[in-house]
């Protein structure tokens, strides 16, 4: 079987969830096997319900009071204890902070090969034969994993969802883990709403070019309009114009929306470093030299400032006429 | 306190990436401690200084050729103590953790640095691999690391904010963005004293390695970009062409 790790999001499932349900399933099919998916923690039956739309064959839900605070020592624990008892050929885990944390752990827990941010299907399962990208996306390596079981990660939001209706079993398990070796001393989550950065499907970014933090107006605006969450290149967050959280590049967040605005971005190797894997790039830039214009699908030489407000027009006309 | 930060050897960033017989060629490439690790080491050497004597010391480990000393010098000129060099070539992250393990099991460090990733491979791994190899405790997507004189005080990103934590020593941080702004350089009595200090070179275990890169590809050109003159004809070619908004 193949073992999804569904992530738990303080008892909800969301888009990662589904979506390495979805990827798990794709490769299932190849390797002729089921998908075994498990979440770790409390979390509601209608939620977990769900997955079956995504192709998973048979859930496992653990509960113990030990799985809190997030200790990646006790989660791989608990997934191996699952694993151990069920014929696993494959694991895979979205890319994210929870992922990492835990999927490196079970690779060497049952010295199985790694693979990690794909962002495809394998070409092959047997043996599991897949490409990713390497010198942080300047190539691709065609990647052999020459132990029997592997470990992957995808890329978040690289997969997407793919509804596989099947008839799923749920199994409740409460498990003997060890405490947990964390102590959490202070919790700060932003309450208010935003869209992650990293789950935006649209991203509205601003560079050097937007002069100041006081020009961010219609671009938050125009973000707001398109749902998109709002991003920055690294000076812009060095000035302190935008929160740091903004940051996209080789040594900020790594996106993959369907949609990345660049406004005012001379587009960086470092920065396009953080972007590359998204489905569209648009760029506004005063310079038509401009790097980004390289990798840019779309774009419109011009004064980021004048186009902006020129652009929410546009948006608004558009929903008028589609309403 | 002990601090042990691991470092990797690669491509300065800027090189431009070319393969030959399937091997990414080395020709004329400036190897740098990979930005990760650079910023790891800087955050470690920070805090051991302002610790009063508490961090005793920083230590790097790399797992690499003896062609990688340059390297590891250079950490050593930033003003880490001791390095430990394990003498074989890095094939995959699970030969590197697993030679790291075996090089490591007796020596007594409470905290173990690793960064987020390596700059050439991309594998994302070797130090919660590490710490599972040890079965030491590991926390990942570390921000920020401050030292209160008696224990590590650990920020770490979670979903939508960030968490700070204590964690039992010893253990793994693997450290990404936030963890220090700026990269210590090393000044001129550094690389005078980095000289005189010790790399002590650990023979491999010669563990295989799980995965294999068999074939690479540069990144096919993309179209050119399609350039509009007006704000509508951008949003009627994203609503219509690409059907993305
Ligand atoms: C090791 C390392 C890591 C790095 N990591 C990152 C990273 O993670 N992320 C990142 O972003 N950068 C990173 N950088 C920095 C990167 O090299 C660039 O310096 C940075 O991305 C440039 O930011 P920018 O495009 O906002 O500014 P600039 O390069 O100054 O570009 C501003 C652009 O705005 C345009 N412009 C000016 N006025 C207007 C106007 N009125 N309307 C429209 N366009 C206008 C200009 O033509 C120009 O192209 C890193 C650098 C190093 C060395
Ligand atoms: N050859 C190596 N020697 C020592 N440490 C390494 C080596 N390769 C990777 N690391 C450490 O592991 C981190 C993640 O690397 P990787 O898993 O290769 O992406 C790096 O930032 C280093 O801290």
């Amino acid at each position: 079987m193949i073992l999804a790790y569904i992530q738990n999001f303080d008892g909800k499932l969301k888009k990662a969830s589904f979506e390495i349900a979805s990827y798990a399933a794709a490769i299932a099919k190849m390797a002729n096997t089921e998908v075994l998916g498990i979440v770790l923690g409390q979390i509601p039956d209608d939620q977990l319900q769900k997955l079956s739309q995504y192709g998973v064959n048979k859930l496992v839900n653990v509960t113990s009071p030990n799985l809190e605070p997030f200790d990646p020592k006790v989660y791989t624990e608990a997934v191996a204890k699952i694993a151990e008892n069920n014929q696993i050929t494959g694991f895979v885990f979205i890319n994210n902070n929870e992922g990492r944390a835990i999927a490196p752990r079970i690779a060497a827990r049952f010295k199985a090969g790694i693979v990690s941010a794909v962002t495809q299907l394998p070409e092959s399962v047997n043996p599991l034969t897949i490409t990713k990208k390497v010198f942080t996306g300047k190539a691709f390596a065609k990647t052999i994993v020459k132990s029997d079981k592997f470990v992957i990660t995808l890329f978040q939001n690289s997969y997407g969802l793919q509804e596989v209706p099947v008839d799923m079993t749920i199994e409740k398990i409460e498990l003997d883990l060890p405490q947990p070796a964390i102590t959490v001393i202070e919790k700060n989550v932003d309450i208010s709403g935003k869209i992650p950065l990293t789950e935006a499907e649209i991203v509205v970014s601003g560079g050097r070019g937007m002069k100041g933090p006081e020009y961010w107006g219609p671009l938050e605006e125009f973000a707001r309009l398109l749902g998109a969450a709002t991003a920055c290149s690294r000076p812009v967050a060095d000035e302190g114009w935008r929160p740091a959280s903004e940051h996209v590049g080789q040594t900020g967040k790594i996106i993959a929306p369907t949609v990345y605005f660049a406004f005012g971005i001379s587009g960086a190797i470092q920065h396009i470093g953080g972007v590359s894997n998204s489905k569209y790039i648009v760029a506004v830039n005063i310079d038509k030299d401009a790097p980004i214009f390289e990798v840019a699908d779309y774009g419109i030489v011009g004064d980021a400032h004048k186009i902006l407000p020129e652009l929410i027009e546009a948006v608004k006309k558009l929903k008028q006429s589609d309403s | 306190m002990k601090i042990l930060v691991l470092i990797s050897n690669v491509p300065d960033t800027t090189t431009k990436v070319k393969f030959k017989d399937n091997k990414f060629d080395t020709t004329g490439v400036q190897w740098i401690i990979n930005p990760w690790d650079e910023l790891a080491l800087t955050r470690a050497l920070e805090l051991k200084k302002e610790s009063n004597g508490k961090i005793e010391k920083v230590a790097v480990a790399m797992v690499a050729e003896k062609s990688a000393e340059p390297t590891i010098r250079k950490a050593l000129a930033m003003g880490a103590d001791e390095a430990y060099r394990i003498d074989t070539t890095a094939k995959d992250s699970y030969s590197t953790a697993a030679e790291l393990a075996e090089a490591l099991k007796d020596k007594d460090f409470d905290l173990i640095m690793a960064g987020l990733e390596s700059s050439d491979y991309n594998g994302l791994s070797v130090g919660a691999m590490l710490a599972e190899l040890l079965g030491i405790n590991s926390v990942s997507a570390v921000s920020g690391l401050e030292f209160d004189g008696e224990k590590f005080i650990v920020k770490r990103d979670i979903e939508g904010g960030y968490e700070k934590l204590t964690v039992q020593t010893p253990f793994v941080a693997v450290v990404q963005k936030g963890i220090a702004i700026v990269p210590l350089i090393p000044n001129m009595r550094g690389i005078m004293m980095a000289k005189r200090k010790p790399i002590h070179v650990i023979p491999a275990k010669g563990v295989e390695p799980l995965i294999e890169m068999v074939e690479f590809e540069l990144p096919k050109p993309k179209p050119p970009v399609k350039l509009v003159e007006t704000a509508e004809e951008l949003i009627n070619l994203l609503h219509n062409e690409a059907k993305v908004i």
